[in-house]
């Protein structure tokens, strides 16, 4: 079985479409969707209903902050004027089946030996970003997997640990990397949606479950025409601005 | 609980055949498989009770990167596992015995030592090229095998202290404690840094010094302080125990035992093509050095010792991701087109100076008959050589590169594309560069001799045209045609 990773989609349907293709032609026969779907972009029903679909057909998907503040009666506290003001927009692009299929995702799934869960394994829904090898130690503490899939944090990145101590490791695009069973693995796949490491292309993973092999991927895609979509949404230009720059 | 290893016990599908090999670290196996045709090796390390966190580390270092490594010049990897608490590692068994039995014999002549170490230079090359340091060269981890054409090549060994670029450093962030085996090891390693491989080159300078001379060149130390002795202390000169060693060999021996890393070949493919042509390595002080260099050396060693620093050294490497190349430009002497010559010149040398540790090799061809080499080669034979070799150095004269940069090569073949193909093949050659009509002008006759190099060659190659005028090109391409 050959696991596509997707995280952090923020409803940027060019990014999804690019990722996915990418994928499918790396023979990944299984996708898990790590949050996020939503938040920041202009496609929030097209992202929704891709993932609806891929999930009628066997997917895994978790439940990310900006999914839980699109159809939670309030916005979530921790964000900033402007990400509020797109989940106040998205919620309203949502229709009542969207919506509830949002609401019913799980903060984390269990399979085999590996965890998959949008922000951190101590506290799902407090949304506690990974941010260093401290929050990764932390993290893998708090789950008996081997294995953890995350997002929230939207830069690509590695983190393995022996003992109680973390180590993280900048992953190089394309380069399979295999996940030796005696230690423990926390991989952040990067954002498909909003890439943050000043490269605009989208990013993906996958994981091989023979080999127990992950690749970290970098996929180019139209994002002038992703951008193009926010500002005729009338969303906040940043928004727009930043798919080019990867900021 | 260890399990119990004896033959017949399956390993993930794999049938223990019989023990080949009891070492501290690890055990290893012939195996064998119903679906593998050649001969299998099992690694099973020792993880009993009380055997040390930094050999599961180094286990699992194997385990990674071996998958990723391939060529001839590496056991090929076949699987790995676990069998209860017992991991495992299959490879390819590759015939052939390591260099360490050669220690009984020592000192080896210096031709033995150069073809040696120029074939450990070879594998290396490739292996830095897969973007992994070995980090543990030494006579017994260098197996030589013989083809069944009879060519020997080095085959590496054990690579659970190395490291690779591309995949995260388990031992690196594990200890902080320096890895490697004492009398090899590289100052830099001594100081943690896991990332140069120019490392290797040091460790491989160690061992030829041992096959040359057999002393190993800053003893076996076990301590701490002893291993860091190679920062400032340099090592006996060669020479100075094995007088009959030649000039060249100590002068490339201790090129690669040079302290800063900056001081040693920029590459192994460069440390392999000077002892593939010791006629062509340029004589240094280091040729020279007959006794310890006195206080005064010693001092500037120290002093370079002591500034080396780990993590400028390891931000140094990082940055210098670029290889500098070897590169061969192939000239034709005969070809009478002067457009042709500089077009060709004015390549090479943008080539040469885009990396301030580019080396030129300038190479041409002399036609011999393919059947009954001339047996009068001696006086004529040596005359045309000559003649070319000066004809040559005349050529390259408006490059303007030190004699450090740039070697001269007359070779002598039936086959003109295939000397040039073997030439960079054995040499590790990164770019070849050559014009476009042809070597020999006699195109007509042999068909395309550019054509064939871009076609079989293992490396880059680059076709130089000529500049020229629309009326006088379409006079060409004419002429061409007609000719083809």
């Amino acid at each position: 079985m050959r696991i596509g990773l997707l995280a952090d989609l923020h409803a940027n349907r060019e990014a999804v479409e690019a990722c996915f293709q990418a994928l499918r032609e790396a023979a990944c026969d299984r996708y898990v969707f790590l949050g996020d779907l939503v938040g920041y972009g202009a496609d929030p029903a097209w992202v929704v209903d891709f993932v609806r679909a891929q999930v009628d057909a066997g997917a895994i998907a978790v439940l990310g902050n900006h999914d839980d503040a699109a159809v939670a009666a309030t916005a979530g506290g921790a964000m900033n004027a402007r990400a509020e003001a797109a989940i106040a927009w998205t919620s309203t692009q949502l229709d009542a089946g969207q919506h509830a299929f949002l609401q019913a995702l799980p903060l984390s799934v269990s399979e085999e030996d590996r965890l998959y869960v949008h922000a951190n394994a101590w506290a799902p829904a407090a949304w506690g970003y990974v941010g260093n090898a401290l929050a990764a130690a932390r993290s893998m503490a708090a789950t008996p997997a081997r294995l953890t899939f995350c997002g929230h944090v939207h830069e690509p990145a590695l983190y393995h640990a022996l003992d109680a101590s973390a180590h993280r490791f900048a992953p190089k695009p394309g380069v399979s990397i295999p996940l030796p069973q005696t230690r423990r693995w926390l991989a952040i796949p990067g954002s498909c949606g909003q890439p943050r490491d000043h490269d605009p292309a989208a990013a993906c993973a996958w994981f091989d479950c023979r080999s127990r092999a992950l690749t970290f991927l970098r996929v180019p895609y139209d994002h002038e025409r992703a951008a193009a979509k926010i500002r005729a949404a009338g969303l906040p230009e940043a928004f727009a601005s930043r798919l080019a720059s990867g900021t | 609980m260890p399990i119990d290893l004896r033959p017949g016990l399956d390993i993930g599908g794999y049938t223990l055949v019989e023990p080949l090999h009891a070492g501290g670290m690890a055990t290893l196996w012939r195996v064998s498989h119903p679906q593998q045709a050649f001969p299998l090796l099992a690694k099973l390390p020792n993880i009993g009770y009380g055997e040390g966190v930094s050999r599961i580390v180094s286990f699992e270092v194997e385990r990674m990167l071996m998958p990723s490594l391939s060529g001839p010049h590496v056991p090929r990897f076949v699987a790995s596992g676990e069998t209860g608490d017992q991991p495992w590692l299959v490879m390819e068994r590759v015939s052939g015995e390591t260099l360490q039995p050669l220690l009984e014999q020592t000192p080896l002549a210096a031709e033995r030592v150069a073809a040696l170490g120029a074939a450990a230079a070879l594998a290396l090359d490739d292996l830095h090229r897969q973007h992994v340091v070995h980090l543990d060269i030494k006579p017994g981890n260098l197996l030589l095998h013989v083809d069944a054409q009879g060519h020997e090549r080095i085959v590496l060994l054990d690579f659970g202290l190395s490291h690779h670029a591309h995949l995260p450093d388990l031992l690196g962030e594990q200890f902080s404690e320096p890895m490697g085996t004492a009398p090899y090891m590289a100052p830099e390693q001594v100081l943690g840094v896991r990332n140069d491989p120019r490392s290797d080159q040091f460790a491989l300078g160690a061992t030829l010094y041992y096959l040359a001379t057999g002393e190993t060149p800053f003893g076996a130390p076990t301590s701490d302080g002893g291993l860091r002795r190679r920062l400032y202390q340099p090592p006996r000169p060669p020479r100075e125990l094995q007088p009959s060693m030649p000039r060249w060999l100590q002068e490339i021996i201790l090129r690669c035992l040079e302290v800063d890393p900056d001081d040693r070949y920029p590459t192994a493919a460069q440390l392999a093509f000077d002892l593939q042509h010791p006629e062509q390595v340029v004589l240094g002080e280091r040729a020279e050095r007959i006794r310890d260099d006195g206080m005064l050396g010693s001092a500037k060693r120290w002093l370079r010792g002591f500034r080396l620093d780990a993590e400028e050294l390891r931000a140094r490497q990082a940055r210098d991701e670029l290889r500098p190349p070897l590169i061969v430009v192939a000239v034709d002497l005969k070809q009478g087109d002067p457009a042709l010559d500089t077009a060709l010149l004015d390549v090479t040398h943008r080539l040469v100076e885009t990396a301030p540790n580019a080396r030129l090799a300038c190479l041409t061809v002399l036609r011999v008959a393919r059947i009954g080499m001339d047996t009068n080669i001696d006086v004529e034979g040596r005359n045309r050589h000559v003649k070319r070799l000066i004809a040559l150095r005349h050529w390259a004269r408006p490059l303007g590169l030190t004699e450090q940069r740039i070697t001269f090569h007359v070779l002598e073949s039936a086959d003109i594309a295939e000397a040039i193909i073997d030439y960079a093949r054995n040499n590790a050659i990164d770019h070849i560069v050559m014009g476009a009509r042809g070597i020999t002008g006699m195109r007509r006759l042999l068909g395309s001799v550019s054509a064939r190099v871009v076609a079989e060659a293992n490396c880059t190659t680059t076709v130089v045209r000529a500049a020229r005028h629309e009326a006088a090109a379409d006079a060409m391409d004419t002429a061409g045609r007609k000719e083809e």
